[in-house]
């Protein structure tokens, strides 16, 4: 195996050592490689027909493999979205000797392959443990890969570091014994900040951390949120958990989820429907009692484990910077296109002199998420120059350097630029979510893909999208709602009609702090018509927006009257 | 989403178990990687078909195998739900992949 570790000659340590990543301990590596030599005999007994497809398929999800409509798919783990350079720098080379050359980042900030081969499932999993990465709790019925804001451990506004309590689910979910088998998937989401960044509403339990009155910090836990064919916005369960107890609160919800939510029918295990069909209160309740009977002091947090975790996740040695980096503001003043890129992608960092970069990873005309093996190689390089070897995957698609200079945000735009990762685009119209769609998922109705593109394509000048401002598409191939269209700002869900495909657009969604979820406005239209319909949409939005309104501002101001005269006035 | 096929003409399809490449059941039930070179099968045939078809899932030949609606064109044979020619024809996003680089494929 090539060894893809690359030294920083200056201390003779690999480039990447300060990255925040969890550094697997010896169980750890133990499970994993076990983990991959058990798969291994399953795939031998499998292609011998010592087992069956029936018997496989729970087998083959528990390991992230799918089967999709061209081939199977792996889905990666990025734990709680974060990578360092070796980790990326073996998916490219997973992508390139074993796929197609590229891989795609998913809404839950993990990476699938799209055309891996049965027979070489097990190589690759070996290839991922050796880099402490694996493919587990990436599919079925079990605790998945818990998600979180990208920016942790960088904003301003992070009361504590998600990855901590993240890790912790980690380690407390993976053999749970009791959550091995739960009655459908169950996402987590955690949010370190008040604001808002890791959707956690629209999860199966969010949580957000505060402040109480005394003082001390604590999560608030919102149950029962979830998408797909029956959309929920989390219930607020408790508005704060001390953070020592939050493990026992999640044990309690789960352990209420486990013994209530169906089994009898796939389409109503999710916790949102239990919670809804009981009735929140009712169901609140019954995770109260549940968690007054377990045992206090075999779950609150021990603070010596909590300590050893918080130890992975240090903070890399910064600089002492001034505020405000002349070369930095020179380089704007110099170049228009990297000011313009500085005003979308870059956000605001705890630490003096240093910027949180947003990497697009929506390219105009590009495919969301899809990302070349040369690409991930060349990210690599660049994060070890500029953010110590460190990076993250968001929910929305893109990737984050989260500890650049601010003296340095010129070269790392000229680099990703180089590679064509250096649109200005995050968070504007062409910052689209959209699911694979029928371009490879078995369960879609229609592409998801190719719309995005050809919005990308119809609002390619990026001076309108600046003037346009914060506005978020998410487009789904199906009910499913793995674009996440039921919280964009526009969401588009493709339906199947006679055979053939029509999309319906939605308004009104979020999925921030002011949480939403956005409604239908009126009959769909066909392949051809859906990005004209999107185009009208948004013009008249400029129509009637007043000074310093987003879309999602004018939408609330006017309601959906004067957007749904636009797209029917004239049938 | 799968959709029942339920018309007079119906091809085979599925997937290789070892790589997961879409097949479908041709000529002399040998599975073949186009689907203009899919059999077209009717009335107690389908059923006959789709027994020689799980037949080879059991044999750990193929997985997934289930029927669709399909009609005869001068290219061949033709799915008539979009679902279905796309799994015949490749990503429409990656044209370098896919069926449509290593033969014929239909209209989408």
């Amino acid at each position: 195996m090539p060894d893809t570790t690359v030294t920083n000659p200056r201390s003779n340590q690999p480039a990447d050592a300060h990255a925040a990543v969890y550094r697997y301990d010896e169980f750890d590596k133990t499970f994993i490689f076990e983990r991959v030599e058990q798969f291994r005999a399953q795939v031998e007994r499998r292609l011998k027909g010592e087992i069956t497809e029936e018997e496989f398929k729970p087998i083959r999800l528990m390991n992230g493999l799918y089967l999709q409509l061209h081939a199977y798919m792996l889905r990666v783990a990025v734990p709680y979205g974060m990578l360092d350079s070796t980790k990326l720098r073996r998916l490219a080379r997973i992508a390139r000797v074993y796929d197609k050359g590229y891989g795609h980042l998913t809404t839950r900030q993990n990476i699938q392959f799209n055309w891996p081969e049965l027979k070489d499932i097990p190589a690759i999993l070996h290839e991922l443990a050796e880099v402490d990465m694996h493919a587990i709790q990436t599919s079925g019925n079990c605790i998945r890969n818990v998600t979180t804001d990208q920016f942790c451990g960088a904003a301003a506004d992070e009361l504590v570091d998600p990855r901590v309590y993240a890790e912790i689910l980690r380690q407390w979910s993976t053999l749970h014994p009791e959550f091995t088998f739960l009655p459908r998937k169950f996402k987590i989401a955690i949010s370190g900040a008040p604001n808002d960044r890791a959707a956690v509403q629209i999860h199966d339990v969010g949580l957000i951390a505060r402040k109480n009155e005394a003082g001390e910090i604590g999560f608030t836990v919102y149950v029962g949120g979830g998408l797909g064919r029956t959309p929920y916005l989390g219930t607020k369960a408790r508005d704060f958990v001390p953070v020592p107890e939050i493990l026992g609160y999640l044990e309690a919800v789960l352990r209420t989820y486990n013994q209530l939510g169906r089994r009898d029918n796939i389409y109503k295990a999710r916790i949102k429907i239990t919670v809804n069909e009981m009735g929140p209160d009712k169901f609140i309740g019954l995770i109260e009692e549940e968690y007054a009977r377990l045992p206090r002091q075999k779950y609150d947090l021990d603070p010596a484990i909590v300590e050893a975790i918080e130890q992975h996740f240090t903070s890399p040695p910064w600089e002492n910077l001034p505020a405000v980096s002349e070369k930095f503001e020179a380089a704007k003043a110099a170049d228009p296109a990297f000011a313009r890129w500085t005003r979308s992608n870059l956000s605001a960092h705890r630490a003096p002199g240093y910027a949180i970069a947003t990497i697009s990873v929506k390219p105009i005309g590009g495919i969301p998420g899809d990302i070349e093996a040369e690409q991930m190689e060349a990210v690599a390089d660049l994060a070890e120059r500029y953010s110590f070897g460190e990076l993250r995957v968001s929910h929305e698609q893109n990737l984050v350097l989260a500890h650049v200079k601010q003296d340095d945000l010129y070269d790392l735009w000229l680099g990703l630029d180089k590679v064509g990762l250096g649109t200005a685009n995050a968070g504007l119209i062409s910052d689209i979510i959209a699911c694979p769609g029928l371009d490879y998922c078995a369960l879609a109705n229609t592409r998801s893909i190719p719309i995005a593109q050809e919005i990308s394509e119809r609002f390619a000048d990026l001076d309108r999208q600046h003037d346009l401002g914060e506005l978020k598409i998410k487009i789904s191939g199906c009910i499913n709602a793995c674009g996440h269209h039921h919280v964009g700002h526009i969401g588009i869900l493709g339906v199947d009609k006679k055979g053939e495909e029509f999309f319906q657009i939605l308004l009104g969604g979020d999925a921030t702090n002011t949480a939403a979820l956005a409604e239908i406005v009126g009959p769909g239209f066909s392949y051809d018509e859906i990005v004209n319909a999107v185009e009208t949409v948004v013009s008249t939005f400029v129509g009637l927006r007043q000074q310093g309104e987003r879309f999602i501002d004018t939408l609330a101001r006017t309601g959906h009257a004067p957007f749904k005269e636009a797209l029917y006035a004239r049938a | 989403m799968l959709v029942k096929a339920k018309g007079a003409q119906q091809s085979i399809t599925a997937n290789r178990l070892i790589d997961g490449v879409a097949v479908w059941l041709g000529a002399g039930n040998q599975w073949v990687e186009h689907v203009a070179d899919a059999a077209i099968f009717e009335g107690e045939a389908i059923a006959q078909a789709l027994d020689t078809a799980k037949a080879d899932e059991k044999r750990q030949i193929v997985v997934d195998v289930y029927p669709l609606d399909v009609e005869a064109t001068p290219e061949g044979t033709r799915p008539l739900h979009i679902r279905e020619r796309m799994k015949a024809i490749g990503p429409s996003v990656r044209r370098d992949l896919g069926k449509q680089v290593t033969g014929p494929t239909p209209a989408l």
